[in-house]
């Protein structure tokens, strides 16, 4: 098909084609062109289905306000639904289908809704799906879903790559048109750093789509060298392209540059968006102005616009809609329309104009105090019914109307900071008013002011108030004053859109009114009015005006709904950024991860660290059999763990040990140089916080080590101690945990292995370094390094720690020198199976809701000092005589799975809430002990051993017998860790 | 938002994490004959005001500072920002 409605000149590159598809049928248009200028250029006026009545529609606008012309572009992963035809860019190979139709735009299986409207109004489906209350799941949901609803996704992971950034800038100008552009010259003249944002790909805003002039020369020419001269200046960034979503607090403002949605497929190496965050000292909006639809019987037929859209479509881009075109028209601005049209010759079927007083035109005709009643043609528009002044009736044969209502300055981003615009009688319009953001000014239409030549000085002058710099002279400009009277709606119109999106008529707002929701916040919600992908840019003040009419109340007595973020929708990559798949966080990874990975460990993500959970070998086809053989090789001879991914905290001071006595709820001021000690610390509100334990290497100087999970939070708490309740105290603080590579090394063997690396002068035989020693010694032939007997598994054990560059090769000294002990890695798995032998507490205990008289630490606070969380560890309701204990529960029956979560009821009770004795925390398979086994909070646990129990878990459907037994399965007086 | 620290200027509020109320420095004296019920009041009970607020922030991406953040909680505007160390040595805390 050929472009049957191109005309001659406009902004496109009619030496280039482009060839796109829309809905399987191939087309042509130019570099320049919008997807919806080229298929209007094609004589394509049909471009979707509204959203409810799957009514045809064609594009209302030729901007970013378009609620109806809504395509999925591009295909297969890339497929992007409810893009804007008016938005979209023409590329070569473009791709686009309507949406919201079946089997086709042209004939849509889903416009019966359209005859069954009168029982699809306002409130429908609040009325309509009550009850009964399952059928909303599963019936009625998934039935509206597939009837409603827009584009669909791919449900194919996004190929393309998205950014994030920072910039900063003195003066942030948001709009390219006349104002914004003025003021960029004003503030980059005068050096200032500017930022120059338009969510167009070419900068100049209306004056692309107007016949204007400028310093006596067309606005074009102006446009073309103030770009030119900004482009040339180094403290301007010009970013077309670019939507600023929202306005932020304290002059923060996030804008979507869409650096790769022009081009078939991003260059190499390029994001298809970037989502910025400027920093922006002050802001000048320039924002422009939206023109209001009139709401008339069938107005939403294709064909009909925006006159100024229609402007656009004709001056910009050489597309008309038709070749013979009606205006509806409330001010001098539609007679602009028909005037341009006129010149580019189109046939200006009439101008119906509602004013008595309209202006004469010599070109055609001009029916002045006259409406639209109706409309006809179902896939586009035929002719219009005309209401004349004398009350008689006129048929007016047209393919396209324009209806011109008047403007509305664009105050979105004035309210993101919850201001209110205010009411300008004169313009019939809201304007900024009330607080604005942070540093923001307005300049332009988006003030309201509406003429070339005001906008042109606003945006000077504005750059000047903000910056405090001299206004700059500003060329001469068209200077009509604005004449723009309130004309919503044709008087009797019931099937009149005023929210073409979202399907919402006169009717509609009308039947609200009557059954009482006359807030404007109600009405948009009973009503839907303003709720869809365009935010009612083109239907709200409509929607207003009506109610206003229906309560007897002025409009800006009515009010406005708020504007919020974002302005335009963004796709979630945006804001994703590369926070994707594993990228969605960072991967820490421990000293020895490349050993483990060389021995193919299986690897556990334990908060941002990725663990080697066990070390599977030949021939072993199950974990367990991997994990039981760590336990037993360790505990039979030895096994070495990588621990490094536990917290350490450097704390030094002269005040060092009285802050940690302050911090722990157990006693550290006498621990001794050269000995560590377990430590709890509680919560101020006496719930254990975390555990770990402390080594004091000098008088002066602890370390400190948490649990991986809370490495962080401890530091914050430690840090919140020292400079908010002790800010005197001597002690300094530094996370130490990666400048550390720490390794367990535990089992009976465990000493005579360590005796093969730490070099000989440190003697550390049972006499000489006893259980809970702590040393700093050298390793190796002189590697400074750092030895704790401690034991996590409850063999004799220790930790060594040497500067995590050495990690690595450590690890494979210690493997080498274990051979003739037959030395076993071990992963978490083995660690949490040894540890749940000993009893040991971990997170799964930790829980934020017990406290140390749970964990059966109750005797460690200590009474003989003030340490956070000991008073309110003290009261009643945390020490009652039933309180929670923790003990060990094995089955009945060796066969039988413990489950964790599972909770513990008497022998003979009913299994309720009421009866419940408690829960279990941990549970692991214990070769040890031959069967699964369990660490429990019970009830007076303490005092329960041996009573038999019963374990459920409703989730799943299981019951157990169990016994209680003390937490410790392994070893409970403690001899082998003290070997 | 933008928090002005004392030591590094301007930073952007995403490199700090919030504790809320600053009263947090005024801990009680654990030897007073009312401190059961003074240590409810400070760990359990904060007042919520819809105007200024002194909260505080911790500096987790800098340099791990405590400050003292005087806040409208409803306009997020700032009105001063202060060491909370030294806040702490003003409310007479010392070691």
């Amino acid at each position: 098909m050929s472009q049957v409605n191109r005309l001659d000149g406009g902004q496109i590159d009619r030496a280039a084609s482009f060839k796109f598809k829309f809905d399987g049928k191939d087309f042509f248009g130019h570099p320049g062109d919008t997807l919806a200028s080229a298929l209007l250029a094609n004589g394509v006026r049909l471009m979707g289905r509204s959203f409810k009545y799957h009514r045809p529609r064609g594009p209302l606008t030729a901007g970013s306000e378009e609620p109806n012309a809504l395509v999925t572009l591009r295909d297969g992963a890339r497929a992007e639904p409810n893009t804007r035809a008016t938005t979209a860019e023409l590329f070569h190979g473009l791709t686009a289908r309507s949406q919201n139709c079946w089997p086709s735009v042209k004939f849509d299986m889903m416009a019966v809704n359209d005859a069954a409207s009168d029982f699809l109004a306002a409130g429908f489906y609040y009325k309509t799906f009550m009850w009964p209350a399952p059928f909303w799941e599963k019936v009625y949901e998934p039935i509206i879903r597939r009837a409603a609803g827009l584009g669909a996704l791919s449900m194919k992971e996004d190929p393309d790559e998205y950014d994030k950034g920072f910039r900063h800038c003195d003066l942030l100008i948001i709009g390219a048109g006349p104002s914004g552009l003025m003021a960029a010259l004003s503030a980059g003249r005068a050096g200032k750093e500017v930022i120059l944002a338009d969510e167009d790909f070419a900068l100049g805003g209306r004056l692309l789509s107007e016949r204007l002039e400028i310093g006596g020369a067309s606005a074009l020419d102006w446009t073309a060298q103030t770009v030119a001269e900004l482009s040339s200046m180094p403290n301007v960034r010009l970013m077309p392209r670019t939507t600023i979503i929202g306005a932020f607090d304290h002059g923060i403002y996030g804008a979507v540059e869409r650096v790769s949605d022009h081009l078939a497929v991003p260059a190499k190496g390029k994001p298809r968006q970037i989502l910025w965050r400027i920093y922006a000292d002050k802001t000048l909006l320039c924002a422009g102005a939206t023109e209001r639809p009139i709401a008339f019987e069938n107005n939403d037929r294709p064909g009909i616009m925006l006159a100024s859209a229609m402007r656009s479509y004709v001056n910009r881009w050489a597309a008309t809609p038709a070749h013979r075109v009606a205006i509806f028209t409330s001010c001098d601005d539609g007679h602009r329309t028909a005037a341009d049209l006129h010149a580019k010759g189109v046939k200006i079927a009439a101008v119906i104009d509602t004013r008595a007083q309209a202006p004469q035109s010599f070109d055609y005709e001009v029916l002045a105090g006259a409406e639209v009643s109706n409309t006809k043609g179902r896939l586009g528009l035929t002719f219009v019914e005309v209401k004349l002044a004398d009350g008689s009736s006129r048929t007016v044969e047209c393919s396209a109307l324009g209806m011109s209502g008047g403007w509305n300055p664009n105050v979105h981003l004035t309210c993101h900071q919850r201001g209110r615009p205010a009411w300008d009688s004169v313009l019939s319009a809201f304007v900024p008013g009330g607080s604005l953001p942070q540093g923001m000014s307005v300049a332009g239409a988006a003030m309201g002011d509406f003429t070339t030549h005001g906008a042109l000085l606003s945006g000077a002058k504005g750059a000047a108030d903000a910056l405090g710099i001299k206004t700059a002279d500003v060329p001469m400009a068209e200077d009509a004053p604005p004449k723009q009277a309130a004309f919503w709606f044709v008087e009797g119109a019931k099937r009149a859109w005023l929210d073409q999106q979202n399907d919402v008529t006169v009717k509609d707002v009308v039947l609200a009114h009557q059954e009482g929701f006359r807030s404007v916040e109600h009405l948009k919600r009973y009503t839907t009015l303003g709720m869809a992908t365009d935010q009612g840019k083109t239907s709200n003040m409509g929607g207003l005006a009506i109610m206003a009419e229906l309560a007897g109340k002025a409009i800006p007595e009515v009010g406005t709904t708020i504007f919020r973020p974002p302005y335009t929708p963004v796709a979630i990559g945006a804001l994703a950024g590369r926070m994707r798949g594993m990228e969605f966080h960072p991967t820490r990874l421990t000293p020895s991860h490349v050993w483990a990975k060389e021995r193919g460990a299986v690897f556990v993500e334990v908060g941002n660290w990725l663990r080697a959970q066990w070390f599977p070998i030949a021939g072993e086809t199950h974990w367990r059999q991997s994990v039981d053989r760590e336990v037993a090789q360790t505990r039979a001879s030895v096994g070495v763990c990588d621990c490094t991914t536990l917290g350490k905290i450097d704390v030094q001071g002269a005040d060092a040990a009285h802050f940690l006595n302050k911090l722990y709820c157990n006693p550290f001021a006498k621990l001794a140089v050269g000995k560590v000690r377990y430590g709890l610390m509680l919560r101020e509100d006496g719930i254990a916080m975390d555990d770990g334990t402390a080594a004091r290497l000098a008088e002066d100087h602890f370390v400190v080590t948490t649990t991986t999970a809370k490495a962080g939070p401890v530091y914050q708490h430690m840090e919140f101690v020292r400079q908010c309740l002790m800010p005197d105290a001597d002690v300094q603080l530094i996370s130490t945990t990666e400048a550390w590579a720490q390794y367990a090394v535990a089992g009976p063997n465990s000493r005579a292995l360590l005796q093969k690396i730490v070099d000989p002068e440190f003697d550390i035989s049972n006499e000489a370094f006893e259980f809970m020693a702590c040393a700093n010694i050298t390793v190796c032939g002189g590697l400074r390094a750092r030895l704790f007997r401690i034991s996590f598994s409850g063999e004799m054990a220790f930790e060594i720690a040497v500067p995590s560059r050495y990690g690595d090769a450590l690890m494979r000294r210690l493997m080498a020198a274990g051979e003739e002990f037959d030395v076993v890695p071990y992963g978490t798995e083995a660690l949490g199976v040894m540890r749940i032998e000993k009893g040991h507490a971990a997170g799964n205990e930790l829980n934020g809701t017990t406290t140390a008289n749970n964990l059966g630490m109750g005797r460690m606070v200590s009474k003989k000092k003030d340490s956070i969380g000991t008073v309110l560890s003290e009261r009643a309701g945390l020490n009652e005589e039933d309180a929670l204990k923790l003990v060990g529960v094995k089955p009945l029956n060796r066969a039988e799975k413990i489950t964790a979560g599972g909770h513990l009821m008497a022998a003979a009770s009913p299994v309720d809430a009421a009866h419940d004795q408690g829960y279990v925390t941990s549970a692991a398979y214990s070769p040890e002990v031959g069967s699964m086994i369990g660490l429990a909070f019970i009830k007076s646990g303490d005092a329960r051993m041996g009573e038999k129990m019963r374990l459920v878990s409703p989730l799943t459907k299981s019951e157990v017998e169990v016994e209680v037994t003390s937490a410790h399965f392994v070893d409970p007086e403690g001899g082998r860790q003290r070997a | 938002m933008i928090i002005n620290h004392p030591l590094l200027g301007p930073r952007d509020s995403s490199e700090f994490v919030y504790m809320g109320d600053a009263s947090l420095i005024e801990r009680p004296d654990p030897e007073a004959e009312t401190a059961a019920s003074d240590f409810v009041e400070y760990a359990y009970l904060r007042d919520n005001p819809a105007s200024w607020l002194r909260e505080l922030w911790f500096h987790e991406g800098g340099d791990r500072s405590w400050l003292v953040v005087t806040r409208n909680t409803v306009t997020h505007e700032i009105s001063q920002v202060e060491m909370a160390r030294d806040v702490a040595r003003s409310k007479g805390r010392s070691k």
